[in-house]
Parts: C-alpha cells; structure tokens; sequence
C-alpha cells in the first residue's frame, strides 16, 4: 500500500488521505482486496474480502490493481537495504493472508551495542523506514518465529516478550490449521505448549511445518534451529573512468569503457542486457541515457554502438568529470562458438540489426509478425517482440490478400441484389467497375470475445476492368436483425 | 498468332534467370527500385517478394508512415507458401527509412530489405541511393526500393522496374471468377542487364509440395526469336 502511495506520488497525483483506498487482486470469484489505507480500514474495508462487497459497504472506495511481484520484488531490496543495521538479512515472504504478512529478518547478534543497544536499534530502525514511507512494526526476539509473532501480535517494539499470551495465529501457521485448533478450543500459544508433546506428535505426524503446530513451536522456543541463511547481493557490475579535467564529449571514452565492462562481465560468464551511462558534471547533477539488447551481449564494439547516435542527448552543462557505465540487467552467457568459417551464427546478428535498430528509432517501431490461428483477418497475425520465436505456422490454403488495410474503409456500392456481389463501388473517389468476382466467403464473428450484436462478414475478391484486385466485404445480411442495411468495407488489395 | 518467349521456372530462380538476355555474368545483389503505377503497390510488392525468395533468414520490411496509410501493410496470410520470418517497421519520415534501411544492410544474415516510400521526399536523393547501393554489394543482401506515386528521375539504382496490373489469367475452376494474378513488368533501366518487358504471371502452388513460381513472357514481340521459333516450329523456351 505504501509503496502504490509512493509511487502515486512520485507520479504527481497525491491522493487526499481521507479517500478510502484499496488495492485489489485475482480471486476465485472475483476480485478480492489485497490492501487497504487507513480510511479505508475505519470505514470498515478489511483485507481478504470480496471488492464487490466492500464496494457495498463503501461506496466512496478507490481501487486500483495490486502488483504482488513488484510487492517482492521490492521486498527483496528492502532486505538489502537493511543491511545497514546487521550483514545478515533476508526477505521473508511466508505469508498465510498475501503480502500483508510479509517481512525482514534481521539477524542482529553482535550488531546492536553498535547501535546503542536493542532498544535505540529499533527506535532507528523505525525513524528510518518511516523516513522513506514505510510504515514498521518492529520486534526483536531470540528465535526467527518468536520475533515474527511478536512483530505481528505483540506490544509495539516488543524486545524478548513473552509469547505464551499470544494467538495461535502467531505461529506462523495455515488458516485451516488455525481453524482446527480453533476449534480444539487451543486459542493461545500457552495452551498449546502445556499439551503433552507426544499427543500432538501423533495428531500431525504427516504434516508439513505449515500445519505442524509442534515444529512451529520448538521453532519458536528455539528447540528446532532456523538459521538466517542471506541472499548474496546481485553482482554489479560498474566501470568509472575519472577524468582530470571536465570535459563536454564522451564519446572518445566509451570504447573503453565498454571494454572494461565486458572484461568484467566475461569474469562472471554474464552478458548485459541493460546498459546505463551516467555522467556526473560538475555542477552537482546527474544525467544519464540508457540501451538494451534484445539478447545478452558483451561485444565492445557493439554496446558502444548502442551508445552512438543518443551520446547527444546528454547535456553535459559546464561538463562532466565522472562518466561511469553499468550493466542494470545481466543474464548468464556463455562463450560463444564461431564456425569453421569463423563466422558467428547469424542469430548473434540479427539480434545486433534489432538492438541497433530498436536503440535508434525507438521500441515500438520494430516488430516481427506472427500468425494467429484465426479466421478474422485482422487478428490473424499478431505483431509481436522482434527476437521472438516463430510458433507453429498457421498455414491456410484460402486466398488471402497481399496487403490489409489498418482500417477497412467503407466504400460506396452498387449491387443487383442486396445479398449478391457488387456490382460497381467507389473508393477513394474513384470508381470501379467490377468485371470478375470470388465469392462470397462468409467469416462469422468469433463469440468467444466479440461483443454480442457483431455482424457477421461477406467477403468478395473482385477485380475490375484495367486488373485492380481487391478484398471488399459486406458487414451482416440485410435483415438479419443486427442493425440497419449492411455496410461494404474495403479491407485489402490483392498483387 | 504472336510468337513469344515463354519462361516458366520456379519463382526463387527468376531473379538470376530474368537478365540471362544480358552479356555476361551480373552480380544480381544490389539496389533495385520498382515503380508501381496507380493501383500496383500490391503487385509491386507480391513481386519483389518472389524476386527474394531464394535466400534463407529473416526479411526487414520498412514502411514510411504515408505509404503505410495508403496501401496497408504486408498480409501474413496472403504471402506465398514458402514464406520468411518478416520483421516490419514503421517509420514517419522517410529520411528514418533510409537510415533504417542502410543500418539492415549491414546485418548478413538477412534475406533482404525491402522499403516503401511514398511520393518523391528529399531525402531520396541520387547520394542517398548510392550509399544504398554500395551498402548492398558490398554486405551481399538484396535490396529493393518501392517507390508509391514517385516521379522518375535521376537515381542510383542499378535495376528500375516499372510495373503495372493487368487483367488476371482465367480461373480454371469459375469463368468469372479472377484468376493468377498477371502484371505488366518492365525493366526500363538495368545497369549489366538488358532491358525488357514482360508479362508476369504468379501462380500459387496447389499442392504441398510444389513452389510457387512466377511465368514471364516477353510483352513486346522479338524479331529474333520469332524466326527462330518459325525455323524451330517451337517455342524457344528456356
């Protein structure tokens, strides 16, 4: 929630905070709220409903989709962040109810007399967050269950509390076995230790930690050891070159650059996907470009080509003395074989032509298209990532014309007969007369995904005099009760 | 009866076979430019892809915005059976198509680029198609210009093909039915090759196995082989 807040404010568009808020996801009968904001939550919106009833029971609410992936993902930098404190975190993600559940551990032992003690820690740690938006609750416990119970359940910056008081739920458990011990008339964490151990060995013999109450348990109590095993930050990988004097123009740096940065890469068997040139001017600001490869790449010669044209649009102000190039994305990439020719293969090429291509005019100019099973012509082929891979071909006999139109355009007809095919037609302020027809091929709407009331279509190859061919259709049959009479449509031209 | 020559070979050979009335060996990788009258954008197009169809790997098909809105894009469905991965770009100014285009020629692995350019923009100057033309045979891929409602001048192009619709053969199966489609091509200036006219007639393959190909008969009788036709009492056939 926090997260949609700031970025909403990044994006200009500050909500008031008296606006009740939700973010919604996927359900299995509809969408289900995934978070709300404070208004919201006194309105009475709770997490884990159905949208359509908390639409009832606030009308005013604001909705808008969740993102549990970019929720993850910006977790897991969360949990890198907070090394600041101790060098052993991680991102924990169990979460019976979404991504409310979510977490950081921190491991801090041996870390927290640098910050002044436990308590002072915490304090720190919750000025801190809160300084980048982030709502904490905060608690501090020997065992990684005890400290996830008393975060969730216990008093506010709980240190070493006693978790014999709290919920069930606290144990880190599934609803269904929260449920069950419910309605065992276990309601407490207390109670459940108090029961002789080999009674509940043998009622979850088979169960997995998630519904074991005896392994959550001695986990929590520290008799099962749950060590915090961190994640290694993503290599990164960054060349600087610094310059004695400010200068206005790196291009003659770039090669250079370029091949430190594939040095580097070819260490770690990566290839950049993603590049960022930042140059840091003397005046205090930063500006930057950035390129990417349809596949991973560490030629020098060919990421400063990426770089060539854009080099312009930095503005280097009174001149930069600080130009660093980094790889934002790497993906794994082996070494690549040439063949006895001592050529590469020509996939390597054509991914060079499109990131050339894509880097220069931009990435909705270049697209390769792909055909679709479909009879509607313009959803037969699809228009999809250049480097993508070419499925089955969908291959159809039926005579198909040469060039489609973006948009059929609606051409005045003379016909004999209202369902037969026409006789003479006007497109484009020009008349033809047709000499030899094909048809009709009738293409009916596809249901699965038209809206109800779509006419069906007449198409017919007609050719006039002087050998112009083109594809005309007729939109529905005259009385088919889909509208009025039906309208002709030109939609492509045969060679 | 009018004698005339007849040529009947698979599409993807045509493009070596169609100057075999020049002198000599011509490299046939270059720059080509096609002028489609009125009307014939489509048939230009169906044309050049035959022209192309003998080489492996991905084809860049580079539209300017105008041409583009006048006569559509390519049709997937309605390319022959043999048909390439084609990857189509969409530029606005034709000055971008002519970069675009010289940026493809550098990449071997394709089949060939083919651009469309509406009308007659300044950025399709004789320097501009020379580039092109260099570019092509040098990197050894086949270029072809399709120049919509252009003028003709001055250019660089090494082959300019002026092509125009025609009434289509007789469809087998339905008389009033239109059937292979047939255009008037002429090849008006060719640098290593000989000039000519022809009538060209595309027949699609009907069965799995068999190729497309593309008939060409000389649209102008030639006196030469009209005698040796009468001599022979057959058609010189090639």
């Amino acid at each position: 929630m926090e997260r949609w807040q700031n970025m909403q404010q990044r994006a200009g568009n500050t909500l008031p905070d008296d606006l009740p808020l939700a973010l919604v996801g996927d359900g299995a009968q509809g969408a289900v709220i995934h978070a709300v904001n404070r208004a919201a939550h006194l309105a009475g919106v709770c997490v884990g409903a159905r949208l359509t009833d908390m639409r009832a029971l606030c009308p005013t609410l604001k909705v808008d989709f969740a993102d549990p992936q970019g929720d993850l993902a910006a977790l897991r930098r969360l949990a890198l962040w907070a090394r600041r404190w101790c060098p052993w975190t991680v991102a924990d993600d169990w979460g019976a109810d979404g991504m409310a559940a979510h977490g950081v551990i921190l491991d801090t032992t041996g870390a927290d007399h640098l910050w002044g003690g436990e308590a002072a820690m915490l304090a720190d740690m919750e000025g801190t967050l809160s300084a980048l938006g982030h709502e904490a609750r905060l608690a501090l416990a020997p065992t990684w269950g005890a400290a996830w119970a008393l975060a969730r359940f216990g008093p506010v910056r709980a240190i070493c509390a006693d978790s014999a008081a709290l919920p069930v739920a606290a144990l880190r458990l599934d609803g269904e076995t929260v449920l069950l011990l419910k309605r065992l008339g276990l309601r407490r964490i207390g109670q459940l230790a108090d029961l002789p151990r080999l009674s509940l060995a043998r009622r979850f013999s088979r169960a997995g930690p998630a519904q074991n109450p005896l392994i959550r348990l001695d986990q929590l109590t520290g008799h099962l050891a749950e060590p915090v095993s961190p994640p290694d930050a993503p290599p990164v990988f960054r060349v600087h070159a610094r310059l004695a004097e400010p200068i206005f123009d790196p291009t003659h740096h770039l090669p250079g650059l370029c091949a430190a940065l594939c040095d580097q890469l070819a260490k770690m068997h990566q290839g950049a996907r993603r590049l960022c040139l930042t140059v840091y001017r003397t005046d205090g600001t930063v500006s930057r470009i950035e390129a990417a490869c349809a596949r991973p790449s560490r030629d020098p010669a060919h990421l400063a080509f990426l770089f060539r044209d854009r080099l312009e649009r930095i503005n280097p102000g009174f001149g930069f003395d600080l130009i660093s190039l980094e790889a934002l994305v790497a993906e794994a990439l082996g070494v690549g074989q040439v063949d006895l020719a001592g050529g590469a293969e020509s996939g390597v090429e054509i991914s060079h032509l499109v990131d050339r291509l894509t880097a220069r005019f931009g990435r909705a100019a270049l697209a390769r298209i792909q055909p679709v099973a479909s009879h509607i012509p313009e959803r037969a082929e699809v228009l999809a990532a250049p480097m993508a891979g070419l499925p089955d071909q969908v291959h159809s006999m039926a005579d198909r014309p040469q060039r489609l139109l973006d948009h059929p355009e609606e051409v005045r007809v003379l016909y004999a007969l209202p369902e037969g095919p026409p006789a003479q037609f006007q497109w484009r302020r020009r008349s033809y007369l047709v000499a030899r027809y094909q048809g009709p091929e009738r293409i009916a709407p596809e249901w699965w995904q038209d809206r109800p009331g779509t006419r069906l279509r007449d198409y017919f190859k007609v050719e006039d005099e002087a050998g112009h061919r083109f594809w005309l259709y007729r939109e529905g049959v005259p009385g088919d009760g889909r509208g009025g009479a039906p309208r002709w449509f030109l939609h492509g031209v045969f060679a | 009866m009018i004698p005339c020559a007849m040529l009947r070979m698979p599409a993807h050979l045509t493009a070596q076979a169609l100057p075999f009335a020049s002198r000599g060996p011509r490299t046939s990788i270059t720059l080509s430019e096609v002028f489609p009258t009125h009307g014939a954008e489509a048939a230009a197009a169906g044309f050049v892809l035959s022209q192309i169809s003998m080489r492996a790997g991905p084809l860049l098909w580079i539209q300017d915005r105008l041409a583009r809105r006048e006569t559509g894009r390519p049709f997937l469905a309605g390319q022959a059976s043999g048909r390439k991965p084609l990857m189509l770009m969409q530029l606005s100014r034709p000055i971008d198509v002519m970069a675009a285009v010289e940026e493809g020629l550098r990449c071997k692995a394709l089949a060939a680029v083919v651009a469309e350019i509406q009308g007659d923009p300044a950025a399709v100057s004789f320097t501009a198609m020379k580039r092109l033309a260099l570019r092509a045979e040098m990197d050894g891929v086949p270029c072809w210009l399709i120049r919509q409602g252009a003028s003709v001048d001055l250019s660089a192009a090494r082959d300019r093909w002026r092509i125009a619709p025609l009434p289509s053969a007789a469809n087998p199966d339905d008389p009033r039915a239109p059937g292979s489609p047939r255009w008037r091509v002429e090849l008006f200036r060719s640098r290593g090759g000989r000039p000519g006219e022809w009538v060209a007639q595309y027949e699609r393959a009907q069965g799995d196995g068999a190729e497309d190909r593309l008939d060409l008969v000389a649209a102008v009788p030639d006196g030469t082989l009209a005698e040796h036709a009468a001599a022979g009492g057959k058609h010189a056939a090639r």
